[in-house]
């Protein structure tokens, strides 16, 4: 039986369409994932399965049912469960209510709190989700968050189950027990739809895939019967090479050296602790970690956004400590921000004036201070060709650029700079999979140059492809240090979680 | 000095603050459930102002001014209606809609004012509520004089704060109402009506505040004068803040302000040799300096002033 079956579905945003006559079936009891780019409609399509967003036409059949979705309460009431990529949790409520909000167990309008807390103790003893049931969601772990979703879906009975992008924000060894709940949920007799950009996820844990592209459906495919790269040309619509070519290295001298750096935040209490490493010209280095271990600071401490407490920063052989942003950049630096809409770019500005953004005082974009655009012009028409920037109307504003081509944009203003450090920071963080591996390619061509880098990134195998030498972060601390080739996917999972005795060679 | 103290913690004092701290808490209580519904509620002060002109018309053309109370109500909540209206479907900005409705309450009711009775300043005196002796309590010392001898609305605010505080604290449409507030795609999400929760949040609101307008008129009066709501839509937007959103806090914090323009009052009764235009500003000074202190640690709701739009 299909669990699911859509019909032509059509959904425009504007002038654009965001699912483009889409026909989609999930069979009952099995694991659909959904695959494709940002932006190729996926999202979209599973909020108008919830109901969330109202189709434009088209037609949805749940259990061979036709029905019409007004919002959400109408998909719960036929069993239809979404776990968003963005948790629909409140930080202020404990997880029971967070839980039971909108279908509260009551007399006379008052909760009856000792049921609701005993429903979701029972619920979470079945399917082996622990959680504290009174505990406020604002104070626990994300992983424990996202079990939350998941008990919210199956507290409303829900028989389909969709996660979007749910590994997105887990380390390793959390996706690893997700991946054993879905499995357990399968066995229960529920049906998943599981959304995802990565490739190995997909064949991990699918039993069919349907591949998304440019809001239409590409085909789907069993997940026996195709393989990682089938699935990339589907997504991305040509040959896409997923390893990134990585020769052996050949640094030279040290261009960046961080010596005993101490850094305290005082608004989130995290420190940076005695932060050791050098980079050479000609070398790669990455930082791995799970978000919010002082990756961020790290970065900005050394952009010079944030000023420390301790320590020495050397870029050149010149002690940077004290130099403004401005004088860092002057010295070698170029900054790929993590946080591309907010240190990246200006969003209102059009791609000359992003591009000049840093240089706007200096020959020849400007004469006396006095903008000259027609060299600040002929330097944009450049780098849209050498970065291949793509962009729908002439004077676009950076804002209207996939999230893909606003990387591209900044990365081609920092690497265009006589620069010999590059501090990229989750350089493809949203970014499609032909963005990625032009960025990849970009970043390791740069390194055979004989530039250094310091790979601050999310992504695990991004880090094991394209660094020579890794430093994992746990806490504000390095807890592992190596070449790349000595951590398995494992071990860095292990110490990126703060198990620090196994693997590499610790600090 | 002594005679200061006396002035400041004599029962009467202590009275005067609760009948004083009525409307401004009824208010508050309205604006703890519209912010926590996620809208902000600048008009309250406009709110009062109809309610109090309400009040008194009912009352004028009825003779009851418990029908008066009634119009009182029906004013407040239509117009926290029409100021649901505005923000929720039309998302106007909360503080830009808030402002527009005070003025136009203080427009309309003054023009109203004319229409009706010919006259600018103040209406003819009509039939106030009368005050109402608690048994029981009033045999009981001290509590007695503070408590027993009040008009009806001043019990009804007791009763608000607590059925209030029950409504949003322990019952389902309250968990409701404050997740809307909090994370309105959450609570869409789960399937509950966020608008639903906004138009019943704003104008209950509205309603609390237009009884707060009626005790102002027919409880410490019995006529209505132009803009005499005087700033307290205001002070119980800033109680509702100091009282974190919570109907009990916000009732503490009304008490709190009425407490010192209660004693300022009376510190104008007894020779001070000071501007009593010195004095009169405590209150208001009181409820700046105790904001700024609040606002640190105050925890809005989380998505208050933003505009959610279901089903794009």
């Amino acid at each position: 039986m299909k669990a699911i079956e859509l019909k032509k579905i059509t959904k425009k945003f504007g002038n654009t369409y965001a699912n483009n006559k889409i026909d989609f079936s999930v069979q009952q009891g099995e694991i659909h994932c959904l695959l494709g780019e940002n932006g190729a409609g996926k999202s979209t399509l599973v909020k108008i399965i919830f109901g969330l967003y109202q189709k434009d036409s088209g037609e949805i059949k749940i259990n061979d049912q036709i029905v019409k979705l007004k919002g959400p309460a109408d998909a719960i009431a036929r069993k239809v469960g979404m776990i968003h990529q963005h948790f629909m949790l409140v930080d202020s409520l404990t997880i029971t209510e967070n839980i039971i909000a909108g279908a509260e167990p009551s007399s006379k309008g008052f909760i009856n709190y000792r049921e609701a807390e005993r429903k979701v103790r029972d619920l979470s003893e079945q399917y082996n989700l622990q959680v504290k049931v009174d505990s406020l969601v604002g104070e626990i772990s994300v992983g424990e968050q996202q079990r939350v979703e998941i008990l919210k879906a199956l507290y409303r009975n829900a028989e389909i189950l969709i996660l979007d992008e749910p590994t997105a924000v887990l380390t390793p060894q959390e996706t690893k027990e997700l991946f054993n709940v879905l499995e357990q949920l399968k066995k229960s007799g529920k049906t998943i739809i599981f959304i995802t950009h990565k490739l190995k996820e997909t064949m991990q844990v699918a039993d069919r895939v349907s591949v998304l592209r440019d809001g239409k459906k590409v085909g789907t495919v069993e997940t026996s019967q195709t393989n990682p790269a089938e699935l990339a040309r589907m997504m991305v619509g040509r040959e896409v090479l997923l390893k990134v070519n990585r020769t052996q290295n050949n640094p030279g001298e040290k261009v960046l050296e961080i010596s005993n750096l101490n850094y305290k935040n005082k608004k989130s209490g995290l420190s940076l602790e005695d932060i050791n490493f050098s980079i050479q010209a000609g070398e790669i280095l990455g930082i791995a970690g799970v978000e919010g271990n002082g990756q961020l600071e790290l970065e900005e401490v050394i952009a010079g956004l944030r000023s420390f407490q301790q320590g020495n920063i050397e870029l050149n052989s010149k002690i940077i400590n004290n130099f403004s942003v401005k004088e860092r950049r002057k010295n070698g630096l170029a900054h790929i921000p993590s946080d591309r809409l907010k240190r990246g770019l200006i969003q209102n500005f059009n791609l000359a004036n992003n591009l000049v953004l840093g240089s706007e005082w200096d020959s020849p974009y400007a004469y006396y201070s006095i903008l000259n655009y027609n060299e600040i012009n002929k330097f944009k028409d450049e780098i849209v060709k050498e970065f291949d920037l793509r962009y729908t109307k002439n004077n676009s504003i950076a804002g209207e650029l996939s999230g893909g081509n606003q990387q591209k944009l900044i990365i081609g203003r920092e690497l265009s700079r006589e620069t010999n450090f590059i501090l990229a920071a989750q350089p493809t963080r949203g970014v499609d999979v032909g963005a990625i591996e032009y960025i990849h390619k970009l970043l390791i061509e740069m390194r055979n140059n004989g530039k250094a880098i310091l790979l601050i990134s999310a992504e695990l195998d991004e880090l094991r492809s394209l660094s020579d030498h890794l430093l994992v972060i746990y806490e504000g601390k390095i807890v592992a240090r190596g070449s790349t080739d000595k951590f398995t996917e494992e071990e860095l999972g292990l110490l990126m979680a703060g198990h620090y005795q196994q693997g590499g060679e610790n600090v | 000095m002594s005679e200061i103290i006396e002035v400041i913690f004599s029962i009467n004092t202590f009275t005067a603050a609760i009948r004083m701290a009525t409307p401004i808490a009824m208010a508050a209580i309205g604006g703890v459930f519209s912010e926590r519904s996620g809208i902000i509620n600048i008009g309250l002060e406009g709110m009062i102002l109809t309610g109090a002109f309400a009040a008194v018309v009912g009352s004028f053309f009825t003779g009851s001014p418990w029908l008066g109370l009634l119009a009182a109500i029906l004013a407040g909540s239509l117009l926290g209606l029409l100021f649901a209206f505005f923000t929720i479907k039309f998302k106007a900005d909360h503080v830009v809609a808030g402002v527009g409705l005070n003025i136009l309450a203080l427009g309309i009711t003054t023009w109203l004012m004319q229409v009706v009775w010919g006259q600018k300043g103040a209406s003819p005196e009509v039939n106030g509520l009368p005050e109402i002796t608690l048994p029981i309590l009033n045999k009981i010392p001290i509590l007695g004089d503070l408590l027993a001898f009040h008009s009806p609305i001043v019990y009804i605010m007791f009763v608000t704060v607590f059925l209030s505080w029950l409504l949003l604290f322990k019952t389902s449409l309250g968990l409701r109402i404050r997740m809307t507030g909090e994370h309105p795609e959450a609570a869409d999400t789960l399937g509950i009506n966020v608008y639903f929760m906004q138009y019943f949040s704003v104008t209950l609101s509205g309603a609390l505040a237009g009884m707060g307008g009626a005790y102002l008129s027919l409880g410490q009066l019995s006529w209505f004068s132009s803009n005499m709501s005087a700033g307290r839509g205001y002070m119980a937007l800033a109680a509702n803040i100091f009282g974190q959103w919570n109907p009990i806090g916000a009732f503490a914090a009304s008490f709190l302000f009425s407490f010192s323009d209660a004693v300022q009052m009376r510190l104008q009764g007894i020779n001070l040799n000071l501007a009593s235009e010195l004095i009169q500003m405590i209150p208001y000074l009181l409820t700046v300096i105790v904001l700024a202190g609040a606002v640190v640690k105050s925890k809005p709701p989380a998505a208050l002033g933003e505009h959610y739009e279901v089903g794009k």
